[in-house]
């Protein structure tokens, strides 16, 4: 690891202003992808300012704003902490299921809601720092783009980059509609849209996020929940447990009174694209319709080929249909709810 | 520099021009620090004989040991603070005991655990967070030694293997470890045992996992399964396959009940 200095930040303000006067240095949170980045000398910062203990660790009800009747999470209370809060649970079921889903009980005792965000692809040509990687080294070419690229992504990849985003919070934060608090230098507080706050690659891949240097994420807000009788995370990976989603779908319906007709429903898929991936298409076709088994299928399949495959993933498009078919039905039994 | 009597009569401790060179060669970045800290020709030779692309590597873990330092013992000559890259002081305290150190920014607590205080019970395995081998208990809550700095453990308490037990009755799990089995080479053990006394207690306060039937429900006291078992520990890898009597060993322990041993029943 390169030398660095390290401070702990006090308070809020204090921390973005280290960060901001100095664009070497990052935030340190629960450290579990910086540091490891550290040690294979892909992330090489100057200075680590420790926001661990900085408080923001809140997670409230919303009694004001626009998102009155829903929740704040803090940006810095834990992973564990989140996914198991009495109104994480109670409201938003499916935020719990994805966080469990993800990393390991040690992880998610160290990890941090803004940290989980802001994690970067698990690329491993962007782990290696003996290999090209537009990500990593712009201009140096894209390892996977011809090489290795089984668990890469099918939709929003371009020529420079084809790697996918890796958490499952943010693919349950995407079907709920979401919004990032940010704070800046000069105090100003921003809302962030999740479905804007990844980007997909483009001819920037080394940008993961819209979040500029020297902002720190304060909050994650979510709004009421209508979709919480009727929602499911359903995680596909090599093995049982412990591993990055191949293809995860988080979906969640509001159906209308007690017919069998979708008033509102969210898909959001994970292990496809460089950021959580709605997918809008399939959506637009189950509005309004029957929640038949006919019409997921439908739905799917019609998302599904929009899909742009590589060399060795062309075995995500059928996988990512049979799961958003899954995931839908889970959701419509009440799957763990 | 070592003790003198350490070395060959005809063994200078200091390194040639030529030395000094090679070293910057490879690596420009920690030749001041290894000059500072001391490292004499004997293990500059051993260092330079070490094969091909490893030798970096090899390099910076040693320089990253020698970095951490206890911050009020009277430190030899060569081990002067001054010469600690980035130090940080940190108090905090191990199984107990209250600890105080200076040490380098990049010195993890794993590292420091095993290099600095002699505890050498929790693993280093993957170092970098996928195996469970360095798990320790801090504050309470099971995480991975590998992956936190020294330098942010300030104030907190650590609990590793070496802690668990009173005296000489093991804790509960350390003895179902042992009836059952739970291990062949032992060394994903210690992570193995830390983090089931923690992840019995997240049970005991009403953790959910990926398995757990339902979410909704209220949170109380978690009766786990051997499924729901075996998803809370997937977090801790083990080489040997010791899985059935791991799982078998923390159902005993969780249910207060007697578990069959897996290997006699086979
Ligand atoms: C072996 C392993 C398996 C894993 N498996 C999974 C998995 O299956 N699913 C999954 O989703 N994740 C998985 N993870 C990733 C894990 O969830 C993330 O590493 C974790 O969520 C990151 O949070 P952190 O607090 O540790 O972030 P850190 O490592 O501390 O920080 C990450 C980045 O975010 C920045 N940052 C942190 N907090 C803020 C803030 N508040 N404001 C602005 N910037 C900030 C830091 O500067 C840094 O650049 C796995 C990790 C490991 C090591
Ligand atoms: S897919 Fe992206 S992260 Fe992976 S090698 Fe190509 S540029 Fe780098
Ligand atoms: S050594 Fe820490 S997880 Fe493997
Ligand atoms: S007992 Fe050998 S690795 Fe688990």
């Amino acid at each position: 690891m390169r030398p660095f200095t390290y401070s702990r930040a006090t308070d809020p303000s204090s921390a973005i202003k280290m960060l901001a006067q100095n664009p070497t240095a990052k935030f340190l949170a629960g450290g579990t992808n910086l540091l490891d980045l550290m040690k294979e000398d892909v992330e090489r910062p100057g200075a680590l300012i420790d926001i661990s203990e900085l408080g923001l660790t809140d997670i409230k009800p919303l009694t004001t704003g626009t998102n009155q009747g829903g929740i704040s999470l803090g940006g810095l209370s834990k992973n564990t902490e989140t996914a198991n809060h009495p109104l994480v649970r109670q409201n938003y079921p499916l935020l719990t299921q994805a966080i469990l889903a993800g990393a390991s009980g040690q992880l998610r005792n160290m990890a941090t809601n803004g940290g989980n965000l802001l994690q970067r692809t698990r690329c491993p040509y962007f782990y290696e720092v003996a290999m090209p990687c537009n990500k990593r080294e712009p201009g140096t070419g894209c390892g996977a783009r011809e090489g290795i690229n089984r668990m890469h992504a099918i939709f929003g990849w371009s020529e420079q980059c084809v790697a996918v985003y890796p958490s499952d919070m943010a693919v349950a934060l995407a079907a709920l509609d979401a919004v990032v608090k940010v704070r800046n230098a000069s105090g100003q507080e921003r809302s962030i849209p999740l479905g804007d706050f990844h980007r997909l690659p483009g001819d920037k891949p080394e940008q993961d996020t819209n979040l500029p240097h020297g902002e720190l994420i304060t909050a994650i807000e979510l709004p009421k929940n209508r979709f919480a009788d009727k929602s499911y995370y359903l995680k596909v990976r090599d093995r049982a447990s412990y591993a990055f989603a191949l293809v995860s779908v988080a979906a969640a319906l509001e159906m209308d009174g007690a017919s069998n007709r979708i008033k509102a429903v969210r898909i959001a898929m994970g292990g496809v694209a460089h950021k959580p991936w709605r997918a809008l298409k399939a959506e637009q076709l189950l509005v309004g319709k029957e929640a038949t088994e006919a019409n997921f299928k439908l739905a799917a399949t019609a998302e599904m080929a929009e899909a742009k495959p590589l060399a060795h993933n062309a075995f995500k498009v059928e996988l990512g249909n049979r799961s958003i078919v899954l995931a839908l039905q889970m959701a419509m039994n009440g799957g763990k709810a | 520099m070592m003790k003198e009597g350490m070395m060959d009569e005809n063994e200078s401790s200091e390194l040639t021009e030529d030395e000094k060179r090679l070293f910057a060669d490879l690596m420009p970045e920690d030749l001041s620090e290894i000059l500072d800290t001391g490292v004499n020709r004997r293990h500059f030779l051993k260092l330079m004989t070490l094969a091909g692309g490893g030798i970096l590597a090899a390099q910076s873990a040693v320089a990253e040991q020698l970095m951490t330092r206890p911050f009020n013992e009277a430190a030899p000559a060569d081990y002067a603070l001054e010469s600690i890259e980035n130090g940080v002081n940190v108090s905090f305290k191990v199984n107990g005991t209250a600890r105080k150190l200076t040490v380098d920014s990049r010195m993890t607590l794993l590292d420091t655990l095993r290099e600095r205080l002699d505890l050498t019970g929790s693993k280093k395995g993957c170092d970098h967070g996928q195996c469970g081998a360095c798990t320790v208990i801090i504050n309470g809550h099971r995480v991975l030694s590998c992956l936190t700095l020294a330098a942010s453990c300030e104030g907190k308490t650590v609990q590793t293997i070496e802690g668990l037990a009173q005296g000489n009755s093991l804790h509960p799990v350390q003895e179902a470890f042992l009836k059952h089995d739970g291990f062949q080479c032992g060394f994903c053990t210690p992570g193995q045992i830390c983090s089931a006394v923690a992840m019995l207690d997240e049970a005991k306060k009403g953790h959910l996992s990926y398995v757990s039937e339902t979410v909704r429900q209220p949170a109380g006291p978690a009766k786990l399964s051997n499924e729901e078992i075996r998803e809370r520990m997937s977090g801790n890898i083990c080489r040997c396959g010791a899985y059935p009597n791991i799982v078998a060993a923390i159902q005993e322990v969780h249910s207060g009940k007697p578990v069959e041993q897996v290997f006699r029943s086979v």
